[in-house]
């Protein structure tokens, strides 16, 4: 349980920097620890301890195999992950080409 | 083969066909999402005919069944937003050939708004939580971009900002479906639904909804989480920002509500009152604040995106209301709100198009030099702010009703008063755009921007003199397949044999 609580917990860490950060890296930085937050947690939700690889073979009957689902997800959310991250930081490079700055309280264009 | 993986899969095969076929010759990257989005129509149009008899179909994803397959589960309320999507994309599309005209990479414009439509299709049709996730992030990110696509100093931050928003949504939700597979081992929306049943009004059960809502109402831009909208939605391409506010947030923020509330975790009025008047307290908050806030807007466009806001504010109140006359006018109102949002914003486009400016101040006199767009404006703007016999007004009507139905006369009263406000703000922008005389230079907007507003126009005058027939054959049926409640999974089980 502990170890489900840490990752909440990491979540948490990631959208404290999201919030309270003023360089736009460091956000981007808070998304990433976040993405890992919660791919972590669904690896850990498929662990089972001394469990094996779930490939179905002749000899093993089905009875300890981890669950392979999460970990397929994993795999999706962390391509989609990668289109978020690499989307933000090119966008934060046009950024910084535009304003000649990473803080977002300087970069104040829009209104309210 | 069935028709339902096309909804997505042709959307898809064409916007990777973009990039090939527009640096062979520019002009067919244009024609192809037009191509494209015209015969989604067709095929929205077929859809919603076929669900008249068959009240569920289920297509198996490489044919396994669920609940350990993925499946795509079109039912009623699918139909509608299906038929939604595509005669938005289509208008925008065939706004967007000239709009576009003086961006460079169109193929680049074409291949994300097939792929938002991609994402926008796959997310109203499928039946399976993760699923919902990945198509909700490629129509998210596709948005993303789009936001940013003229790369000025403005519309970079706004996308900055709504990405980091939406994100926050994105991630939430993924958390939430992480959180539900580890209690219930399953993904599948009808087999979840089956599950959830058991762990009911548990703390774990409400802290799952709270944590769906709160990711949604990021995604629908309701206040308080609404403050990247007014930003991003005019930051986009005129085309892009009628999608976004026409069916853009519906489809993450609204459907998705809808479906999970009703379908998936079972919740009604008559069950959990306190739910049902969150949703009216939020929408009410979003109607009276953004619309309030439209009020003080000088720019044409954020205007609208504060309209927007206001506007969703209504379909969260008809979902909160809850009852039949209350859903049906909520899903009307998706309807009736994207062809009146979408026309604004395709009106908003021909005016920057032929000024250059979309400032209130420096704009007048249009009324006359750009008639064609002053009058479907008109007509979008009276449909909007609620004036019979046009669309918008039947779908405030049966929400209304529905207020009445339910003993709720205050808030019929209080929807009826705000709504004062729609047409305050709106005649803002008749006032100084159309009516006020003065000098200007504007030629007339191009012939297919034309005829993508006025394809707009004589959907929002038929739908509006044949609402009886709308509500009988599509908004109906679609209000009673979110009613329809824990029967949605018997639904989708009972109808795998059925192959579509």
């Amino acid at each position: 349980m502990l170890i489900f609580a840490s990752c909440i917990l990491l979540f948490l860490i990631g959208l404290y920097a999201i919030v309270t950060k003023r360089n736009l890296i460091k956000i981007a930085i808070g998304f990433a620890l976040v993405e890992y937050a919660v791919n972590l947690l669904f690896a850990l939700i498929g662990f089972k301890k001394d469990a094996l690889a779930p490939i179905i073979t002749r000899l093993d009957t089905p009875h300890n195999f981890v669950d392979p689902i999460p970990q397929a997800l994993v795999l999706t959310a962390i391509v989609i992950a990668l289109g978020t991250t690499a989307l933000m930081l090119a966008v934060i490079m046009r950024i910084y080409g535009r304003y000649k700055t990473f803080d977002i309280a300087k970069i104040k264009k829009l209104k309210g | 083969m069935s028709f339902i993986p096309l909804y997505f899969a042709l959307p898809l095969v064409s916007a990777f066909l973009t990039p090939i076929l527009g640096k062979i010759y520019k002009p067919l990257a244009g024609l192809l999402s037009l191509i494209t989005s015209f015969v989604l129509f067709i095929l929205a149009l077929y859809g919603v005919a076929i669900t008249q008899e068959v009240p569920l179909l289920v297509y198996k994803m490489g044919n396994w069944s669920p609940p350990l397959g993925i499946v795509m589960a079109f039912d009623s309320m699918s139909a509608l937003m299906v038929l939604t999507i595509s005669i938005v994309v289509f208008a925008g599309a065939l706004f967007s050939l000239r709009y576009m005209s003086h961006y460079t990479g169109q193929w680049k414009f074409y291949t994300l708004l097939m792929l938002i439509t991609a994402g926008m299709m796959g997310l109203s049709i499928t039946g399976d939580l993760f699923n919902m996730f990945v198509f909700l992030e490629i129509a998210a990110i596709a948005s993303y971009a789009l936001v940013a696509f003229g790369v000025e100093a403005e519309e970079l931050e706004a996308s900055f900002k709504y990405m980091v928003m939406g994100e926050i949504g994105g991630l939430t939700f993924l958390l939430a479906i992480a959180l539900i597979y580890a209690k219930v081992s399953t993904l599948n929306l009808a087999d979840i639904s089956n599950a959830m049943q058991a762990i009911r009004g548990t703390t774990f059960f409400w802290m799952i909804i709270g944590m769906m809502l709160f990711a949604f109402s990021i995604k629908a831009a309701l206040v308080p989480f609404h403050s990247w909208l007014p930003d991003a939605h005019p930051a986009a391409p005129a085309p892009i920002s009628s999608l976004l506010s026409g069916i853009f947030i519906k489809v993450l923020g609204i459907y998705t509500t809808a479906r999970l509330v009703f379908n998936v975790f079972g919740l009604s009025r008559a069950t959990d009152p306190l739910f049902f008047n969150i949703l009216i307290g939020l929408g009410l908050l979003s109607i009276a604040f953004a619309g309030l806030t439209a009020l003080n807007q000088g720019d044409y466009k954020r205007l609208l995106g504060f309209s927007s806001v206001s506007q969703i504010g209504y379909i969260m109140l008809g979902f909160g209301i809850g009852n039949y006359e209350g859903v049906a006018g909520a899903i009307f109102f998706i309807l009736a709100h994207a062809l009146a949002k979408g026309l604004l914003f395709l009106t908003s486009g021909a005016v920057v198009y032929s000024t250059g400016t979309r400032d209130l101040k420096k704009l007048a006199g249009l009324g006359e030099k750009m008639s064609t767009t002053a009058w479907s404006w008109r007509f979008g703007f009276l449909s909007l702010a609620g004036i019979p016999p046009l669309v918008g007004f039947w779908a405030k009507f049966y929400i209304i009703k529905g207020a009445l139905k339910a003993d709720l006369l205050w808030l019929g009263l209080v929807a009826i008063i705000l709504s004062v406000l729609t047409l305050a703000y709106l005649l803002k922008i008749e006032n100084s755009v159309f009516m006020k005389k003065g000098k200007s230079d504007a030629k007339p907007a191009p012939f297919t921007m034309r005829i993508a507003m006025v394809f707009l126009v004589v959907l929002i005058v038929l739908l509006g003199v044949g609402f009886q027939q709308i509500i009988d054959f599509i908004v109906g049926p679609a209000a009673h397949a979110l009613l329809r409640g824990l029967e949605y999974s018997q639904l989708v089980f009972g109808n795998i044999a059925l192959n579509f």
